[in-house]
């Protein structure tokens, strides 16, 4: 059974815990506030909130809940918009109103959830976070002016928002209802019940693990309903970020933006922000996983090319028998891995890089919230005499798993940067990718957008390279 | 009136309290209805057995087209389309059968167990394929106007060239749906996301075999239209009608997203040819095109969609001699059909590319060209209606003139000096789109009014709510009429029993048409009122009476009555407080036989100027900036109509740039999400998007002389196309970049490093 409070109520579900929270609400609590526009995490209008503790404070995350597995709810205050209607309009709603924000309507929920997310957030107050909080909602009719007119006045109201006491100062200020106030009181001690009554829960063989269920709820939405699913999402342990032994460990079920708001990460990643808004959107990586980003091994999975490029490590765990490979051992063939059926993985390992040595790039057909036609990582450290220390090199979208370039590092250790050796860098790089043409791009195109992204790699992270670049692209 | 008043469904939606067919409470006992569709996009069924499936726990029965109480057939203009397939497939997706289940997941679960065989035919997806197999639609059409052969040869520069326009996904976020249930005397009562309502009741009638009178359609609202819910809601409404009509039972059918986009059609991809020719002074002398419109496997409405290209060919320019040619081609792709714009879009793009093609090969700016061969009032369109109260030029003047054009020019120029991997490129797009359905029978409308003794107020019309904020015009129309506050009136939803035989909400005109109409009725009611006030207060005929914030002025001076007492008053004295109003566009006429006539009550104009920075490393680009002068008329809803804009432009530039629909050579539907397939984000539109109200009185054809807005503003989108192509050549000036759309990065990539050797 999952517990949770939904909106003002504590609930006892007893659904499946891997049938979605969306069908949970519409269907079962007749919250039908809440749309479905698309069932796979790609437009938004189903968005609701998800308050849960993290380091004893309650943060609420935009999610999903077409892909939101219901047992993921379990313990937390899961938010739909029939939780934030008051007697008026809160500022958000007022401000979508008063801007002409909504024309059919259908997507203006999961605009109107993001942007209490936004309000809810305690750091959050400029314009730029609130644009940030609606980039995993689609709007068909709008074309989105009206909405940032919206995202405007709203990071101005918020603007006395306070970093302590937030939920306080949003009461009074009407932006969310009184029962706020008791919710932290109200979680703390449902998760006190939880804790005393799972312990006598019987454990079950065969499971279906799962982690933010953001592409396994996607592909076999009915297999996940059907399963008896462990749910990885809330194991504390496999969810820290640790710097050991001079190596940062990151645990399984880490979100991506639990790994984006790291400030550990941040420190070693200057460029981090930029990567990851190009990767997905808010309230998908507020689900997704480190782990489930590794392990469905799709060839384009954006973390699994930022990690190759660190020649990261992983660790995996059989019942407490571990083993460590590298991640780039890992891929055998399109969606197979070195995994065995009862293995997780429990985190991963890797040396951070030197400074200014790390880039991660990636080109879709639409810049944000889209799947790479191309992505690739890069790390480059140069010696004195200005050849190649260290390079790794990843890429996915060219091969049937994401891609070590093997080779092409291999050829590239040692040698001096010149128009001639990255030339021949390419060529070797081009020979050992086998792309196929897709809806993302034809196989030709990404062979070209590979070398760009290369080419992309050594601008950002070598100067001296600039004049090699110039000359193979032909410029004067 | 009240030009304040915004989109009056604002607050409903913003707390989730607007009904969609889906959030409709459902009865007891409601059934579950899932398509099996076909999984081959042409041949022949040589056997199907669903038994085993049949049997399954929860499902109630599976329907085939032998079940099918009527006739099998929803073509709502050619009669060649089977509502489920008998002994042959036309498209990857075309329903078969109807799984019946208790829930949604017995449903599918059982499809899993279906067996078909499918004797495999020849698959066509390229439309000249098509028509040079001879595979039509519907017959050819052509425009002309003066003689093309004998001006070609008079011209001193002729440039001839093809391009290629993609289709487009509607997208609406509600996916098409219906909910039905059976009443009384065999009828049956729909609710449905349907743009037409007349036409699913006409569809379902047909389908079971009753009359129109049994088929009771209600539309609350649409989650978005676009024009993909004009004709192909009928299946989704018939899905469920049929099985409420047969097992009597409440039924629900709505597919998912990726059922939604396999099964439906979208915007026609065209491929054209044209051949243009000026004089020396740049005078556009002659243009002629031939238009291969990929019309897939039915024609639904893409006749209609054709003729529009036709009608759009020669988009702002006056040009003397013009020769248009348009196939509508039969391929084995879901029938496609309305998307906003209607082949106007597609005819635009190949004109702009012509004019292109010419400017770079003569070297001159493009813009010189386009305003040169403006339109303007006194020229005749290629259908022989006369131009008239045209503000091409005042737009397009406008626009150069407030975004200041040659400074932008120079500053593009200097910054593409400056910068080696970043390239900025502009283009300017005049628009002139004509508002009226280009049948003319379909320019009629009617509302229905009901004063209640209160004195609230009751409107009725076959205005679909969509998003497109008809319902907050309509509320203006009656509010303005009577004299009384909004509060006081209540839109209701749009339905066959209130008002018959309505047009769908399509082609820009719902607003005019419903709300002439509604005009019509609200102002028999004002009379009857009126009279009513003279016999009671005067017996001098010549008395001015006016009705201002509800309250009655005779000759500007405040009566005894207001508007509540009023309507009490005259209840009492039995006068009739409800009236249906009627509206039939005058003027307008087309005679098919020669393609001449009147057709369009009038056209919409303005000009956008488009700015993007192309990314010439990774072959990606933005759009910096779309400003535009456009022509409202007088608007009557600015928040509404400023949406239209915003919106129709980020769409037209998703069309142009980021959204591409692919089907692989089996015609199987390669972007089939939303994960495959892209619409604008917040991130990828227009950085700045201005939007001018150009100054004019308007139109009186138009409602209160506020002119149609939905569809015009999307063929600005056109110009971000030759915006980012203009950016590739300023990096690669050899580039052969061919005129097809949409730009994707990876056009771009490839235009920028052609030839690759990779």
């Amino acid at each position: 059974m999952v517990q949770f409070i939904l909106n003002d109520k504590l609930v006892n579900a007893e659904q499946a815990s891997g049938s979605t929270v969306l069908d949970y609400i519409r269907y079962y609590k007749r919250l039908v506030g809440t749309k479905i526009g698309c069932r796979e995490g790609d437009c938004g209008a189903c968005t609701i909130l998800v308050g849960d503790f993290e380091n004893d404070k309650l943060v609420y995350r935009s999610m999903t809940s077409c892909l939101t597995p219901l047992g993921n709810a379990h313990g937390k205050h899961i938010l739909s918009v029939e939780g934030v209607n008051m007697k008026e309009l809160s500022p958000v709603q007022q401000a979508m109103v008063d801007t002409n924000g909504t024309q059919c309507g259908f997507c203006t929920i999961g605009f109107v959830m993001s942007l209490t997310g936004f309000v809810l957030n305690d750091t959050a107050k400029q314009y730029e976070d609130a644009v940030k909080a609606i980039d995993g909602n689609i709007c068909r009719c709008t074309g989105y002016k009206s909405i940032e007119r919206a995202a405007a006045i709203l990071s101005e109201k918020v603007n006395a928002k306070p970093e302590q006491e937030t939920i306080a100062w949003l009461v009074e200020n009407n932006f969310i209802p009184e029962y706020f106030l008791q919710i932290k009181e109200r979680l703390k001690h449902l998760r006190e019940t939880i804790a005393i009554e799972s312990k006598a829960i019987n454990p079950v063989i065969q499971k279906l693990v799962i982690g933010g269920g953001t592409d396994l709820v996607v592909q076999k939405a009915l297999t996940v309903k059907k399963a008896s699913v462990e749910h990885l999402f809330d194991t504390s342990h496999l969810q820290e970020i640790k710097f050991e032994n001079g190596q940062i460990q990151v645990g399984a079920a880490v979100t991506v933006t639990a790994f984006a708001e790291s400030k550990l990460i941040q420190d070693h990643f200057p460029g981090l922000k930029k990567y990851m808004k190009l990767i997905s959107s808010t309230p998908i990586r507020n689900m997704a996983t480190m782990a489930g980003n590794l392990v469905n091994a799709s060839p384009i999975g954006d973390m699994s090319i930022f990690f190759l490029a660190l020649d990261s490590g992983i660790v995996l765990n059989r019942n407490d028998s571990r083993r460590t490979i590298r991640l780039r051992d890992f891929y055998k063939a399109y969606k197979q891995t070195d995994k065995a059926a009862d293995e997780i993985i429990e985190k991963i390992i890797f040396t951070p890089p030197t400074k200014g040595s790390f880039n991660f790039e990636k080109v879709s057909k639409r810049t944000h919230l889209d799947i790479a036609s191309v992505n690739s990582a890069c790390q480059l450290q140069m010696n004195e005499d200005n050849s190649i220390k260290e390079i790794h090199l990843s890429a996915g979208g060219v091969a049937p798993f994401p891609k070590y370039l093997a080779e092409t590092c291999s050829f590239l250790k040692a040698k001096k940067i010149t128009d001639e050796i990255v030339q021949e860098a390419i060529i070797i790089m081009n020979q050992e990718v086998a792309p196929i043409s897709d809806a993302r791009g034809t196989a030709y195109y990404k062979k070209l957008l590979l070398r760009q992204l290369f080419l992309a790699h050594l601008q950002l992270i070598e100067q001296r390279a600039n004049a090699s670049i110039k000359n193979i692209l032909q410029l004067s | 009136m009240d030009n304040t008043i915004g989109n009056i469904d604002a607050a409903n939606h913003v707390t989730g309290r607007s009904i969609y067919v889906d959030d409709i409470p459902v009865m007891e006992g409601m059934l579950y209805v899932k398509v099996f569709d076909s999984p081959i996009a042409h041949g022949r069924i040589t056997s199907i057995d669903f038994s085993a499936a049949e049997q399954m726990e929860g499902i109630v029965k599976i329907l085939s087209y032998k079940d099918i109480p009527g006739e099998n057939q929803i073509g709502g203009i050619i009669p060649d389309e089977p509502l489920l397939a008998d002994n042959e497939v036309h498209f990857r997706g075309q329903p078969i059968l109807l799984i019946v289940a208790e829930n949604e997941d017995a449903a599918e679960e059982a499809i899993k167990e279906i067996k078909i065989e499918i004797e495999l035919l020849p698959v066509i997806t390229d439309p000249r394929m098509a028509f040079a197999q001879g595979k039509l639609l519907s017959p050819s059409r052509k425009f002309v106007k003066g003689d093309v052969s004998e001006s070609f040869a008079a011209c001193k520069y002729i440039f001839e060239g093809t391009t290629e326009s993609g289709g487009q996904e509607q997208l609406y976020l509600e996916t098409q749906g219906a909910y039905a249930y059976p009443t009384e005397h065999d009828s049956v009562k729909i609710f449905s996301s349907t743009q037409g309502p007349t036409q699913v009741q006409r569809t379902v009638a047909r389908v079971l075999g009753v009359g129109m009178n049994k088929v009771e359609v209600d539309v609350p609202r649409l989650g978005g239209g676009f024009g993909g819910k004009e004709d192909q809601a009928s299946a989704w409404g018939a899905f469920a009608a049929m099985v409420a009509w047969i097992l009597k039972r409440p039924a629900k059918c709505i597919p998912h997203r990726m059922e939604d986009m396999r099964m439906t059609g979208k915007r026609n991809p065209y491929s054209s040819d044209y051949k243009i020719g000026l004089d020396e002074n740049l005078n556009i002398i002659a243009y002629e095109a031939t238009f291969y419109q990929n019309g897939g496997a039915a024609a639904d409405l893409s006749p209609a969609i054709l003729e529009r290209t036709l009608f759009h060919a020669t988009n702002s320019y006056n040009i003397p001699h013009v020769f248009v040619t348009a196939h509508s081609c039969k391929t084995n792709l879901p029938p496609n059909t309305a998307f906003r714009g209607f082949g106007g879009p597609q005819g635009m793009f190949v004109i702009e590319a012509a004019i292109d093609h010419a400017a770079k090969k003569l070297n001159v700016e493009v813009d010189i060209i386009q305003r040169k061969n403006m339109i303007d009032n006194g020229d005749e369109f290629p259908y022989g209606q006369i131009v008239k109260e045209c503000q091409a030029k005042n737009c397009w003047d406008e626009a150069t003139d407030i975004y200041n054009i040659e400074s932008v020019k120079k500053e593009v120029a200097w910054f593409n000096q400056q910068n080696g991997f970043y390239k900025k490129g502009i283009s300017l797009m005049p628009v002139c789109f004509g508002i009226s359905f280009t049948n003319t029978m379909m320019n009629q409308a009617r509302a229905l009014v009901h004063v209640y003794s209160d004195g609230t107020v009751g409107v009725s019309t076959g205005a679909v709510e969509m998003g497109q904020g008809v319902n907050s015009k309509m509320l203006q129309v009656a509010a303005t009429c009577f004299g009384i506050s909004p509060g006081k009136i209540k839109l209701e939803t749009t339905n066959t029993t209130r008002v018959a035989n309505t047009s769908p909400s399509a082609a820009s005109s719902t607003a005019d048409l419903n709300g002439k109409a509604l005009l019509d009725a609200c102002n028999q009611i004002k009379e009857r009122l009126f009279s009513f006030i003279k016999t009671e207060l005067t017996d001098n005929e010549d008395e001015t009476i006016e009705i201002k914030n509800e309250v009655v002025y005779i000759n500007d001076e405040a009566s005894i009555f207001n508007w509540k007492n009023l309507i009490q008053q005259a209840f009492i004295k039995r006068i009739n407080l409800s009236a249906k109003g009627h509206y039939a566009t005058p003027i307008i006429n087309f005679d098919k036989t020669i393609e001449k006539g009147h057709p369009f009550a009038y056209h919409v104009y303005g000009t956008a100027l488009t700015e993007v920075t192309v990314d010439c490393l990774r072959g990606t680009y933005e759009v910096d900036s779309v400003k535009v002068v456009h022509d409202f008329g007088s608007s009557m809803n600015r928040a509404v109509d400023l949406g239209q804009c915003e919106g129709g432009i980020v769409q037209g530039i998703g069309w142009m740039t980021m959204e591409e629909v692919i089907y692989n050579e089996e015609g199987k539907l390669l972007s089939n999400a939303l994960s495959t397939y892209k619409i604008p984000d917040i991130y990828s539109v227009p950085k700045i998007l201005d939007i001018k109200f150009l100054n004019t009185d308007g139109n009186d054809m138009a409602i209160f002389k506020s002119k149609a807005v939905g569809e015009p503003p999307l063929m600005y989108g056109i110009g971000a196309y030759f915006a980012i192509r203009n950016a590739v050549l300023a990096f690669n000036p050899d580039a052969d970049i061919a005129y097809n759309a949409p730009i994707t990065p990876e056009k771009v990539l490839m235009g920028l490093y052609n030839p690759f050797s990779g």
